[in-house]
């Protein structure tokens, strides 16, 4: 008779580890990449197919460097989930460089040189995407137009980056009501923006997310605080300012159901080592991110703004968790801010 | 008071908690059945919460059932009982039920196997009997603690302050750990004896309700405590099944809705708080004077074959109940003493069953596998959903691995429960509990750490403060010993009497000096007297300031300062008499008399001072004297001289006196004749009354001097006490004499005469006070107090 002398509890959740929580984010995606697939053609696979590996390899060689157990990290899931995430970011003409060198930015600067899974403080897909949006910013603003998606051949050769992208390209919705704001006239001509209740195209994939998200809700792989904080926070701006000019200001369907609304608030600012912790910071860090992807939606230079919101919001993150600590049991007041 | 009939009570629910799976058909499916007796009882002197017990056995003593033989030491502490009928075969250590694994004091017991009682004390009518307090002692005498958790000691608990009155006492029935069954299946068969525990809770506490709460998932014993509670007005409160509702703190946020406040106790909210099995222990501690020496014990897990509930005698060790349970030993990957969520492991089946355990886990490693390896912390915010303390666990676990003790306690760290819901569902494996345990671990050792180096300076302040002090008594102690080589270190006061006589008799001798001058610069005839006076003064003055000089030699203190004091004394009254001597002749040849008259004033203040001087001396020179026979019986001598002399030269002044006031008189009826007649001669007959109110004034004053030094030395030796009362009257006579004279004199209208009888007058009163005073001090003296 060996006994085991370990310390209280000896029950833990059978089945729960963080490999399976990461797996069902990655799960949650399926929606979205079949819309995405549907509207854009194998570019999205393409984009996964080459993401994948790439983020387990750079994960793997810097653990390798690191000293750690590479088969035992590698199982906790997390370098898929930002490849993915990364991949699904990315337009789906991406040559192969493009999205390797986001993977390496993402994997290897973001996460492990700030020491891996759990110590790095901004979302290491959104580092890898603001990384190449500001370096190729004509390959990263380069997405099919809805329901013009090319044949496999023609995204095989995009990945390649042997095939001429600009045939198959268009403006998005978002690129599209940025570029004609304020001409009521050609708003009302342009048909990407008139969808079946928002963008064209872009509002199913949005619809996919969601659903993907209310899933990952489901399983309680995350909490509904910051999804609708940040959605909230970005309708309730977008509403005044669409009733007070709405040849300059999109309505707040349009926001919700454009671009990387949904993506972002179920699937980036939801990732839990860069968000903010507490019930009440998650509210304040979700609506915050809201408020800024409106804004640099309406008046920045980038067409779509939840990578940009989201690392603003991840630096405030832990300010916001100090003055956010939830009142413990047996206390008048919560602790918040006070140094000692 | 009583319980709501239909009425469900609202509930609380408190935030977080997880839902494991229970496990507890494995342990609740047979009737709680007696453990068999062991080879050997190892009973530890700490079962309970609070110092160590202290053996009142000796090895080879023979023992009976409920017998104590351990002693509390202390108001948190408990007595251990004999749980049955034996030999003590050691006192010693040995592994106990310690998270840790350490060894510690036991008494070990051999039983006889005749179960043979010792004399017991059952309080049946414990309602009526005494007043409630007076079942606390035996509560504790009993040694009965907390069966639920801790094992704190039941009577402490027994009695709040005074400024907590008890609303609600609370059972906790909940059980809300996994696997453990004990308390349903006391439930289900014990109710009454529950329930008859809880009403002696009731009497002592007297509490405005009585809840016990049950978790929805033991209907039968919900049931059978229905059944049991009816029509005693105690409540039985179904709360839902979630770990951790029997947390004391989650169960009275759920029943009461109020919390238990940071690092205080239930109390402080008008809650008390006891287990099941405590209220059945208590029952059978009055009703049939029974002590803590059995309690029931769930065996389970998966590694038993028969597992369930045993009443197990205290000290029996848990191989005995493993083997009783049909235990497959090579199937055990891990024994818990206690439940999967906060129970210990326990590292030797040898040691024995206390108190406080209500559940022995024989887990098989499928049932409870060995922890997964830790990963890092997503900061998934799981933990934080369920912590029943609202706490952010991922913060904490990130300072207490940091030993960022500061952060983790602002992250109130101390607050945790260690109920284990968070590591429970950390998906990273993370062992939160056992971080949490380490940093408070430190954090105590912090506050100890601090504590003692408070201590520590206050130790060495003390020291400092006493070195000072004790640096200062030698000082003063030295300086002590220099001032007794200089003069009456030991009698100041009598020191600065002499002093003050001292400088009167010279200012004394300066005035006369001055009247000397003056009248020899008025050509006045006065002038040989007033240089006799003068010489005699100066004599006086010298003979003070050598008083004084003297007084500084120690040995002779006490009597040469009484005897100089006199000495002064009488020289200050006699420079007195001599001023108004001088201002009176100066007076008679009409000469400015102003500055004398002040100076008179100040000698005659200074001589009253001079005489109470030596008053106050007199008694302790009395008491001084017979220690120094030689040194006083010579002044003696010379007084007894001194004193014939004046009694006779007092005659002659009084005759001398008596004569020149009788033609006074003549004199003055003469002249009242002759105004009245008219006569030519007035101016005559007014000189000679004149002449003859002089005469006779001298004669007083030279009377009036003897009479003063009389005075002052019957004062000096304190013991005449009739001579003091003639002396009172004397001068209360004089004064009033002089009142009426000054009377006669305002009538007649003589200003002049009138001034000088009333500063005449204030003297006399002066004195005659003065006399009074002396005559009132001699009389407390003497103890006759005078009415």
């Amino acid at each position: 008779m060996s006994l085991i002398t370990v310390t209280s509890p000896h029950a833990t959740r059978s089945g729960n580890h963080t490999g399976a929580f990461m797996r069902q984010v990655v799960y949650a995606t399926i929606p979205g990449i079949v819309v995405m697939t549907w509207l854009f053609g194998w570019g999205t696979l393409f984009n996964l197919m080459i993401a994948i590996p790439a983020a387990l390899l750079a994960e793997a060689a810097v653990l390798k460097a690191r000293g750690y157990n590479v088969r035992f990290a590698l199982r906790d899931w997390s370098a898929v989930v930002t490849a993915v995430l990364l991949a699904l970011a990315i337009p789906p003409t991406s040559p192969w460089w493009l999205i390797v060198i986001g993977i390496i930015a993402a994997i290897v600067v973001a996460k492990q040189l700030y020491g891996g899974l759990g110590m790095n403080p901004f979302n290491p897909a959104m580092v890898g995407y603001v990384v190449l949006l500001i370096s190729f910013p004509l390959e990263m603003t380069r997405w099919i137009g809805p329901h013009e998606a090319p044949s496999w051949f023609d995204s095989f050769r995009m990945v390649l980056a042997s095939a001429n992208v600009d045939a198959f390209t268009g403006a998005t919705p978002l690129d599209s009501f940025r570029t004609w704001a304020g001409n009521a006239e050609q708003l009302q001509a342009l048909p990407i923006l008139h969808g079946e209740f928002a963008s064209l195209g872009w509002e199913w994939v949005n619809v996919a997310f969601l659903i993907g998200g209310l899933y990952l809700l489901a399983r309680k792989i995350i909490t509904w605080h910051i999804p609708v904080a940040m959605l909230a926070g970005m309708a309730l701006i977008a509403l005044p300012f669409w009733l007070f000019d709405d040849t300059r200001y999109a309505s707040p369907l349009f926001h919700l159901f454009s671009g990387a609304a949904m993506f972002g608030a179920f699937f980036i600012a939801t990732d839990p080592v860069s968000a903010a912790t507490s019930r009440y910071g998650r509210l304040i860090y979700g609506a915050l991110i809201g408020v800024l992807v409106w804004i640099i939606r309406s008046h920045g230079g980038y067409p779509d703004a939840v990578a940009f919101a989201v690392l603003l919001m991840n630096l405030a993150a832990p300010t916001i968790d100090y003055y956010t600590q939830p009142r413990t049991y047996g206390h008048h007041r919560a602790k918040r801010g006070a140094t000692r | 008071m009583n319980a709501p009939i239909g009425r469900p009570r609202l509930l609380f629910d408190f935030h977080g908690g997880i839902h494991p799976p229970q496990h507890k058909s494995l342990s609740n499916q047979r009737p709680i059945r007696p453990a068999p007796l062991p080879g050997q009882l190892i009973l530890p002197l700490n079962m309970h919460l609070g110092a160590p017990a202290k053996p009142v056995v000796q090895v080879g003593d023979d023992v009976l059932k409920g017998q104590k033989i351990a002693e509390a030491q202390g108001a948190v502490s408990l007595p251990v009982h004999a749980p049955t009928s034996g030999k003590v075969v050691a006192i010693g250590p040995r592994p106990i039920q310690h998270p840790s694994g350490l060894d510690a004091p036991c008494i070990v017991i051999e039983p006889d196997g005749r179960e043979q009682w010792c004399e017991l004390h059952p309080l049946p009518d414990w309602r009526t009997c005494c007043p409630p307090s007076a079942l606390i002692p035996r509560l504790r005498e009993a040694g009965i603690a907390g069966m639920g958790g801790a094992g704190f000691p039941t009577a402490v608990k027994l009695s709040p302050r005074a400024e907590h009155p008890i609303e609600q006492l609370i059972i906790n029935a909940v059980e809300c750990e996994p696997y453990i069954t004990a308390d349903d299946m006391l439930m289900r068969e014990r109710a009454d004896q529950i329930i008859a525990g809880v009403e002696i809770l009731r009497h002592t506490l007297n509490p405005k309700e009585v809840i016990v709460g049950i978790e929805d998932n033991k209907p039968e014993a919900i049931e059978a405590m229905r059944r049991a509670a009816t029509g005693t007005g105690i409540e039985i409160a179904v709360v839902p099944t979630k770990y951790p509702s029997g947390g004391e703190k989650q169960l009275i946020y759920m029943l009461t809705g109020k919390e238990v406040p940071s690092g205080g106790i239930p109390a402080q909210v008008g809650v008390v708080c006891h287990n099941t099995g405590t209220a059945l222990a208590i029952h059978r501690a009055i009703v049939f004077g029974e002590p803590l020496i059995s309690r029931v014990t769930t065996l389970t897990g998966k590694a038993l074959r028969e597992p369930g509930n045993m009443e197990v005698l205290l000290g029996t060790p848990v191989s005995a109940l493993l083997d009783a349970a049909g235990a497959d030993r090579n199937r055990i990957g891990r024994l818990v003493m206690g439940g999967p969520m906060m129970g210990f492991t326990l590292h030797s089946s040898a040691i024995p069953v206390v108190k406080t355990s209500n559940c022995i886990l024989a887990a098989s490693v499928e049932e409870l596998p060995p922890p997964a390896p830790e990963q890092p912390c997503i900061r998934c915010g799981s933990c934080a959903d369920v912590c029943p303390a609202d706490l952010l666990p991922q913060q904490l676990f990130w300072y207490s691995k940091n030993q960022d003790l500061a952060r983790a306690q602002q992250y109130n760290l101390m607050d945790c429960i260690e109920c284990g819901a968070c590591a429970y569902v950390c998906p990273s494996h993370i062992p939160l509990v056992q971080y949490y345990r380490f940093a408070k671990g430190e954090v105590r050792k912090e506050v100890a750490e601090q504590q003692k180096a408070d201590r520590a300076r206050q130790r060495f302040e003390a020291r400092q403060d006493r070195l000072a002090k004790e640096q200062a008594e030698k000082e003063a102690r030295r300086k002590a010993r220099l001032e007794g080589s200089k003069p009456a270190a030991a009698s100041g006061v009598d020191m600065a009497a002499l002093k003050a006589a001292s400088l009167e008799a010279s200012s004394a001798y300066k005035a006369a000096v001055k009247a000397l001058k003056a009248a020899e610069a008025e050509g006045s005839d006065q002038v040989a007297t007033l240089a006799g006076d003068v010489e005699q003064l100066k004599a006086k003055a010298d003979a003070a300031k050598a008083a004084v000089r003297d007084a500084g030699n120690p040995p002779a203190a006490p009597v040469v300062d009484v005897a100089a004091l006199k000495a002064a004394s009488l020289e200050a009254s006699a420079a007195y008499k001599a001023a108004v001597k001088a201002l009176k002749e100066a007076e008679a040849a009409g000469e400015d008399v102003t500055t004398l008259r002040t100076e008179a004033d100040a000698l005659k203040a200074k001589a009253d001072a001079a005489k109470a001087a030596v008053r106050d001396a007199g008694p302790a020179a009395a008491k001084a004297a017979p220690a120094q026979p030689a040194t006083a019986e010579q002044p003696a001598a010379e007084k007894a001289d001194d004193g014939a002399e004046r009694t006779q030269k007092m005659k002659a002044l009084k005759t001398a006196f008596n004569m020149s006031h009788k033609q006074f008189k003549e004199a003055s009826a003469a002249l009242e004749h002759a105004e009245r007649e008219g006569a030519d001669n007035l101016d005559e007959l007014r000189k000679q009354v004149e002449r003859f109110q002089l005469k006779a004034d001298k004669a007083k004053a030279a009377l009036g001097l003897l009479v003063d030094q009389a005075k002052a030395d019957m004062r000096a030796s304190g013991s005449d006490l009739k001579s003091l009362k003639i002396e009172a009257a004397q001068t209360e006579a004089a004064a009033r004499q002089k009142a009426r004279e000054l009377e006669a004199a305002r009538i007649k209208g003589d200003d002049e005469r009138i001034n000088v009888l009333s500063r005449e007058l204030d003297a006399l009163q002066r004195e005659a006070q003065v006399a009074a005073g002396a005559l009132k001090a001699a009389t407390d003296e003497q103890g006759l107090a005078d009415a």
